[in-house]
C-alpha cells in the first residue's frame, strides 16, 4: 500500500473526508426527519414535535395490508434476481469472449433497454402484456422488471469477464475441460464475486423500480414501492405521518436486504478477491 | 484431376463446426441466445409497437402530426432542455464525487462500514427522499434552522419546490449507485501496477493520470451512461420536489401527462420516442469514445 506524506496529499485527503462527512451528516439528518415525523403527534414549526406515538405504524400496517405486499415484493425480487442472473451471465460470457458477425448488433440490443427510460418502453410493453393476458399477474410484473435487469447484468459482467485472463481458460482447455466443466470449476469461482455484486445491484434496482411495476401490476401483484406511491398519490387526504411510517417500513425492508447482501459481498473486493485465488 | 487426388482431404475442407468456429460461432457463442430471444420478445417487439403507434395521431392529421406538435409548442420542446439541465450536471457531479472517494476508500482497511453508509441511500426510495427533503430542506426544516442558529443566513434559503430540490434528490439517490460502480472498477485494478509506477517515482497525480485513468476509462463510460439514464428519467421527484409547471417540467412529465391525463397514447409514444432519441444521442457519443482507450486485462503485467 502506498502512503503519500506530502502536505498536498494530506490536504486532499482532508478535503475528501470533509465532503464525505457533509454528505453523510445531511443524509442522516434527512432520514432522522422522516423517522421523527413518523412517530410525531403534531409537528409544526419547531425543532421537535409536540409528542410521540406509534399509532401511525399500526394504522399503516393494517390499512395497506403490508404483509401481503411485502410477501409479493420478496417473491418478485427473488424471481427477477434469479432469472436475470442466469440469462445475463451466460450472455455476458459469450459477448466478452467471442468475436462473431452481428455481435455489435447484439450488444446494441442489450444496451438499448438500459439507455431508454423505463417509462418510454413501459407504456408499449404494458399494452403488449395486456394483450397476452400476462399483465396484472405475478409473472407479468417479473417479466416487465426483467427487461432492464437482464441487460444490466450483461453490461456489468462484460468488463469483469474481460479482466479475467483468457490464458487461464486456455490452460483448462488444454487439460481437457469441456465448456461445462470450465464454467463450474474455473469461471464460476473467478466470477462469483462479480456475479453477486451485479445481482446485488439488480436486487436494489428492482426494489426501487417504480414505473414498470406500476404499469403492469394488478391488485395482487403490487410491490411495496407501488403501494407506497398509491398511498401518496391516490385521492383522499392521508396524514403525512402515516406516509412517513410506511416510508420507514420501506427503508427498513430494503436496508435488511442490503445488509444481508453486504455480509456476503464486499463491494470493494469484487475483483480483488478473484485475484487472491491464483489459477497458476 | 488425378494429380489432385493426394490432397483430397483438403478438398473436403474443415467441418462445418470448424468453419463456424473460425467465424466465432461455437458452443460458447450460443450462450447468448436465451438473452437475445428474451430481449426481442419483451423489448424490441413492444418498442416497435410504440414506434408505429406514435405515427398514428389520435386527433387525425398526417403521420408526423405528433412530432410537429411537439417541436412547435415551447411548453413541450422546452422539456428537453429542462431535463438535460438537470441530468448532465447531476451525473457529472456524482461521477466527480465518486472517483476521489472511491480512491480514498480503496486505501482503507475497514471499508465495509463506510461503503455501507454510502450505499444506504439506495434503500430509501424516491418517496422517502422526497418526503425527507421537503421537511429537512424546507423553510422550517433542520437545515435552515441550523444555518440560522449559527447566523450564516438571516432568511431561510428556498431549497425545495425549485431546481435545487430535484437536484439534491438526484444526487442523494444517484450517488450511491455511481459510487458502487466506480468502486468496483477502481478496486478491480491490480495495485501492483500502481506500485510499479510509484517505484519509478510517479507522484499520486501522475499515477492517477497515467496508470489508473486509461484503465478506468471503459468503466467510467459505462458508469456515466447508467447514471445519466437514471437522472434523465427523473419523474416522481421532479413532481414532488420541483416546480413541475416551470423549471423542472422534465420530459417524462410531458409523456405522463399525455398518457395518463389526456389518454393520448399516440402522443405519449411520440414524446417517449423523442426522449429515447435525445438520450441515445448522448449515450452513443460517450460509449463510442470508449473504443479510443486501452482495453484488456487489468490484472497485472505478469503473464
Amino acid at each position: 500500500m502506498i502512503r503519500d506524506t506530502t502536505l498536498g496529499s494530506k490536504l486532499w485527503a482532508a478535503a475528501i473526508w470533509f465532503l464525505v462527512g457533509f454528505f453523510v451528516i445531511n443524509l442522516f439528518a434527512m432520514i432522522a426527519t422522516v423517522v421523527t415525523s413518523s412517530f410525531a403527534t403534531r409537528w409544526l414549526g419547531t425543532w421537535l414535535p409536540v409528542g410521540f406515538t406509534t399509532r401511525w405504524y399500526s394504522s399503516a400496517w393494517s390499512e395497506f395490508q403490508l404483509w401481503d405486499v411485502l410477501l409479493v415484493t420478496f417473491q418478485v425480487i427473488a424471481a427477477v434476481v434469479f432469472v436475470s442472473g442466469a440469462l445475463g451471465v451466460t450472455a455476458a460470457y459469450a459477448l466478452a469472449r467471442r468475436e462473431f458477425a452481428g455481435k455489435r448488433l447484439l450488444i446494441l440490443l442489450f444496451l438499448l433497454p438500459l439507455m431508454i427510460p423505463p417509462i418510454t418502453f413501459g407504456i408499449p410493453l404494458a399494452t403488449v402484456l395486456y394483450q397476452t393476458g400476462l399483465a396484472g399477474t405475478f409473472w407479468g410484473v417479473v417479466a416487465a422488471n426483467l427487461v432492464p435487469t437482464v441487460p444490466f447484468v450483461i453490461l456489468v459482467m462484460i468488463p469483469f469477464i474481460e479482466q479475467i485472463d483468457p490464458k487461464i481458460e486456455a490452460a483448462a482447455r488444454v487439460f481437457g475441460a469441456n465448456t461445462f466443466k470450465l464454467f463450474i470449476h474455473v469461471l464460476l469461482p473467478l466470477l462469483l464475486p462479480g456475479i453477486l455484486a451485479a445481482l446485488l445491484l439488480v436486487l436494489v434496482r428492482t426494489i426501487a423500480m417504480f414505473e414498470l411495476t406500476f404499469l403492469v401490476a394488478g391488485p395482487t401483484s403490487q410491490t411495496l414501492v407501488v403501494a407506497l406511491y398509491y398511498a401518496v398519490f391516490a385521492a383522499g387526504v392521508r396524514a403525512v405521518q402515516s406516509i412517513d411510517a410506511m416510508a420507514v417500513i420501506y427503508m427498513v425492508t430494503t436496508l435488511v436486504w442490503l445488509i444481508i447482501a453486504l455480509r456476503f459481498v464486499n463491494p470493494t473486493q469484487i475483483v480483488t478477491r478473484a485475484k487472491q485465488q491464483p489459477a497458476h | 484431376m488425378d494429380a489432385l487426388a493426394p490432397t483430397a482431404p483438403v478438398e473436403h475442407g474443415p467441418s462445418l463446426r470448424q468453419r463456424l468456429a473460425a467465424r466465432g460461432f461455437d458452443a460458447v457463442t450460443l450462450l447468448v441466445i436465451p438473452a437475445a430471444i428474451f430481449s426481442l420478445l419483451l423489448f424490441v417487439y413492444p418498442f416497435a409497437f410504440g414506434f408505429i403507434l406514435s405515427f398514428e395521431p389520435k386527433a387525425g392529421g398526417d403521420w408526423l402530426a405528433n412530432y410537429k406538435r411537439f417541436f412547435s409548442d415551447p411548453f413541450l420542446y422546452d422539456t428537453i432542455g429542462n431535463t438535460l439541465r438537470l441530468a448532465i450536471p447531476v451525473t457529472l457531479l456524482n461521477l466527480l464525487l465518486a472517483v476521489p472517494i472511491a480512491f480514498r476508500v480503496r486505501l482503507m482497511r475497514r471499508q465495509r462500514l463506510l461503503t455501507t453508509i454510502l450505499v444506504l441511500p439506495i434503500t430509501l426510495g424516491t418517496v422517502l427522499v422526497a418526503e425527507g427533503l421537503l421537511n429537512y430542506l424546507g423553510p422550517q426544516g433542520w437545515f435552515n434552522r441550523t444555518l440560522m442558529t449559527f447566523g450564516l443566513i438571516s432568511q431561510p434559503l428556498k431549497l425545495v419546490h425549485n431546481y435545487w430540490g430535484v437536484f439534491a434528490s438526484l444526487v442523494i439517490t444517484g450517488f450511491p449507485f455511481t459510487f458502487l460502480l466506480t468502486l468496483s472498477y477502481v478496486t478491480g485494478i491490480d495495485p501492483a501496477l500502481e506500485q510499479a509506477a510509484a517505484t519509478l517515482g510517479a507522484s499520486a497525480w501522475q499515477r492517477f493520470r497515467h496508470v489508473y485513468l486509461p484503465l478506468l476509462m471503459p468503466g467510467f463510460a459505462i458508469t456515466f451512461c447508467l447514471s445519466f439514464v437514471q437522472a434523465f428519467s427523473v419523474f416522481p421527484s421532479a413532481v414532488l420536489l420541483g416546480e413541475p409547471a416551470g423549471i423542472t417540467r422534465v420530459i417524462s412529465i410531458a409523456a405522463a401527462t399525455a398518457a395518463f391525463e389526456e389518454y393520448d397514447y399516440s402522443m405519449a409514444s411520440a414524446i417517449a420516442m423523442i426522449m429515447g432519441f435525445v438520450q441515445l444521442a448522448i449515450v452513443v457519443a460517450v460509449l463510442a469514445s470508449r473504443g479510443l482507450f486501452y482495453r484488456g486485462p487489468a490484472s497485472g503485467a505478469k503473464g
